[in-house]
């Protein structure tokens, strides 16, 4: 931190940015997730990133921390162009990135993480006293007063944050990346963070801020770039800064074109899930209905049990009690299987763990749930359908791809959410469960799985979604369910519906369900 | 298709160096016990293979070929067991141990590498202490039931005839071939073997199909033992059957299956297997290779194998994720 106080008259006067991208381009097999991409960051601000779901920002992240290489364009630091490349080289000139998920190695201690691969040593040993006294120091920093002996699994998800970014800090960070840092935050644990955040502005650290949540970003940021397609969408100043502004630069079109919703009749119950408890959460038991045709968003906090909920209904994790109906119908024991044979669906989290056989073709994808309902003879594979099934979803769902054979590994990440959703669509879903449909996939992608969850909903499909990314729960949602640690504390209608009220239900500020 | 080919032509290739270089390689007897060898070898790979695509690993193999191999005469000469008791004695332990490592791996959720090396040490100690390390044998008796290993069907209108184990081999790979590719059940393990989170979440209980998978290489793995007891006449609790795990691993590994799973065709399978029997032969029968580098030969060749593997895996990724790039622009 010394040494940056010299610089800081230099640098001071003259604006000139502390780190700048220009003209940056990345591809994946081919596929640009990066085109022409350009930003300047000056010291001791905070700069927001911002964009939707496969807009580049991770890419470009990944880019300046080092974990990847940029394919075209140059990154200039002090004036001087710097090839980054690795996550060492990027530590070297002051650049550490935080992961949304954290990366500490939980089972040791808050000072063996601060300086893990950098243990200072005496006589070829581990420095115990050293660690634990510059440990403390670091904490400070962050406002945290805490003994570097402590386990870190044993902290909350907020204090471990911090120790990440107490970890940057020891590395003489001078550009902190922060993803998504607040996701898994509660309403107090993320006003701690913004102090932090001030205080690290004004000792001179610049930080890279992305988000979601545009409150926060309206809140802290300095500045807002933003991203779009891969491509710079725009950037606003700090007096230019507002809700709207952003959403128009993200989304780039007509917001009311872009989430396609039509009035349509919403029918009887269709989907009831009463008194479910979850492994996860057992101590509170779930109550919630969706109607024909009905859309209802699931809201709440990285880590609120939406996920676990979701999967409990779809029978994949166990549960403790309660039960699951289908138009009235109790599916008896909740597995996978008795859930699909009443008609539920799910397009999991994890597109390519859970929803994907990435290195089988697409046809065998689509056709993989649907195998033992179309089985010959009580056994034999149903080859005509399998085909006339993909052919049917590739052709509806616009998927692109060379054959039905291609695996679906080589495909992108809007058009493997495609094969996702038609392996459940080949199956005429009753009540489709979607957790976080447009994590990843580009912008074109996410309109038509949009239109595609509406066309659904007008079917008469009950839909039930979970989703982390505001605009899209607003937006989409004819009802959203708010849920903080386990527990549903609220409902709101379409009337009731904005960001302050979902944020205050999901982290816990409010609880409806009390109120009442 | 492709890698079948591939491995084919490897055998073929050896085929013709080893007789060009040994005159006593395209003899009837030599061609004959080939013949046998690799058909009963080909039985344990088949079953190895089963596991393999569901990601999996059966290092008991060579144990339960042991158990079988010693219990089976152990059970007719030394307690004069009817023989259908007999088979159904051996055949209910095959399908016990198959159950019980398919139970421990997925309800115990213990590693099968684990589970199975258990197994290998539990097996063979087990036998040794039934029988009291005595070699146990069929003393000229049982011609008729030794015929399964040792007889042969008679090609009509020559002198030779194919050996019942690869007739029994053929039997055994006409059935796995019609599980594997044309049954749901046969999807379930190759999806299972790929992905085994994305296939539960598509409704699909893994678990059943990782059971099953282990039956089948116990039963096949029984059955391998049995014939091979046959074929030779006795059997020695302290080595009948040793390493026999992983010669079938590697004709499975050799024949296309990768350990990651979710890969592997019956027909690659048995030519692998075949190939590690010729090699062996050929070591023995090529005066220029010293036969105690057997080892070191055949470690080289499977290396070579699944590096050409990779290898041409990698070429054809290339190509494919060029295919898709072209249409994503």
């Amino acid at each position: 931190m010394t040494a940056l106080t010299a610089e800081d008259e230099l640098t001071a006067e003259d604006e000139t940015p502390l780190l700048e991208v220009r003209h940056l381009t990345k591809r994946y097999a081919g596929v640009a997730a990066l085109r022409d991409v350009s930003l300047a960051v000056t010291k001791g601000e905070v700069h927001a990133v911002i964009g939707e779901n496969g807009a580049g920002k991770s890419t470009l992240m990944k880019i300046l921390a080092g974990v990847q290489s940029q394919d075209d364009g140059e990154i200039v630091m002090d004036g001087q162009t710097i090839t980054i490349g690795s996550v060492e080289r990027a530590l070297q000139y002051g650049i550490a990135l935080i992961h949304q998920e954290l990366n500490l190695a939980d089972n040791l201690d808050v000072g063996a993480n601060i300086f893990l691969g950098r243990e200072p040593r005496r006589f070829g040993l581990i420095d115990f006293a050293k660690i634990a006294k510059e440990s403390r120091c670091y904490l400070d920093m962050v406002g945290l007063d805490l003994d570097p002996t402590t386990i870190v699994s044993s902290l909350p998800v907020g204090v471990q944050q911090m120790v990440e970014i107490a970890k940057a800090l020891s590395v003489d960070a001078r550009v902190l990346i922060m993803d998504e840092p607040t996701s898994s935050l509660s309403r107090h644990e993320t006003d701690a963070l913004f102090r932090v955040i001030e205080s690290l502005r004004s000792q001179g650290v610049t930080i890279i801020y992305i988000s979601h949540r545009l409150g926060e970003i309206d809140q802290i940021a300095d500045r807002v770039s933003v991203l779009r397609d891969g491509e710079n969408a725009g950037h606003l100043t700090r007096d230019q800064i507002s809700h709207d502004a952003m959403v128009e630069l993200m989304v780039g079109r007509d917001i009311s074109q872009f989430y396609a919703r039509t009035e349509h009749p919403i029918g009887q119950g269709v989907l009831k899930v009463e008194q479910l408890r979850t492994e996860a959460w057992p101590q509170h038991s779930i109550n919630l209905e969706v109607g024909a045709g009905e859309m209802v968003g699931l809201a709440g906090l990285v880590g609120a049990g939406r996920t676990e909920l979701l999967r409990a209904i779809f029978g994949i994790d166990r549960t403790i009690a309660g039960r699951v109906e289908v138009d009235g119908q109790p599916i008896s024991t909740l597995n996978a299987r008795h859930a699909i044979e009443a008609g539920l669906a799910m397009v999991p989290e994890d597109r390519k763990q859970q929803g994907l056989i990435l290195e089988m073709g697409i046809r065998a994808n689509i056709g993989l749930p649907g195998l033992e309902r179309n089985r010959i003879a009580g056994m034999f594979l149903n080859r005509t359908q399998q085909r006339s099934d993909s052919d049917r979803m590739i052709r509806e769902m616009r998927i692109k791809a060379p054959n039905d054979a291609q695996e679906v590994q080589y495909l992108s990440g809007g058009n493997q959410q495609k094969v996702v959703i038609g392996k459940w669509l080949s199956m005429n879903p009753r009540v489709l469960l979607l957790d976080e449909p447009t994590r990843g996939v580009d912008i074109g992608a996410k309109q038509e799985i949009y239109r595609l969850m509406e066309e659904l909903a007008e079917q008469g499909v009950a839909v039930l979604f979970v989703s982390s990314e505001m605009e899209e729960v607003l937006s989409m949602s004819d009802r959203v369910i708010v849920m903080h640690e386990g527990q549903i504390t609220g409902q709101l209608n379409r009337s009731q519906l904005s960001e302050e009220a979902v944020m205050q239900l999901a982290t816990g500020s409010r609880n409806l369900t009390r109120e009442a | 298709m492709k890698k079948v080919l591939g491995i084919f032509g490897l055998l073929v290739f050896i085929c013709v160096a080893t007789a060009l270089m040994s005159d006593r390689f395209l003899t009837e007897f030599n061609i004959e016990n080939l013949i046998r060898r690799s058909a009963l070898f080909g039985i344990l790979s088949i079953g190895a293979a089963f596991v393999i695509i569901t990601a999996g690993i059966d290092l008991s193999i060579g144990s339960v070929v042991c158990l079988v191999g010693c219990l089976l005469p152990w059970m007719l000469v030394e307690h004069q067991f009817s023989v259908p008791l007999a088979l159904l004695v051996v055949g209910l332990i095959s399908l016990a141990i198959g159950l019980t490592h398919g139970l421990l791996i997925t309800k115990v959720k213990l590693q099968p590498f684990v589970v199975t090396l258990c197994g290998l040490l539990f097996y063979r100690g087990l036998t040794r202490g039934i029988v009291q390390d005595q070699t146990q044998g069929f003393r000229g008796g049982f011609q008729g039931l030794r015929e399964l290993s040792q007889g042969e069907v008679a090609l009509p209108g020559t002198d030779f005839g194919i050996p019942n184990p690869c007739v029994i081999l053929m039997v055994v790979a006409v059935l796995a071939i019609i599980f594997l590719n044309f049954t749901i059940y046969g999807r379930y393990m190759l999806a299972l073997g790929r992905n085994e989170t994305a296939t539960r979440f598509s409704g699909i209980n893994t678990d059943r199909m990782t059971i099953l998978a282990y039956v089948i290489c116990g039963m096949l793995s029984g059955l391998g033992g049995m014939l091979f007891v046959l074929d030779v006449g006795s059997a020695q609790p302290v080595d009948f059957g040793n390493f026999y795990e992983l010669y079938a691993i590697a004709g499975a590994v050799l024949g296309g299956c990768s350990l990651r799973g979710g890969e592997g065709t019956i027909i690659g399978v048995i030519i692998g297997a075949a190939v590690m029997q010729v090699l062996k032969n050929t070591i023995t029968l090529v005066d220029a290779i010293p036969t105690n580098i057997e080892y070191a030969v055949i470690g080289a060749v499977i290396l070579g194998g699944v590096v050409t593997d990779e290898l041409v895996k990698r070429y054809a990724a290339r190509r494919r994720a060029a295919q898709q790039a072209k249409l994503d622009q």
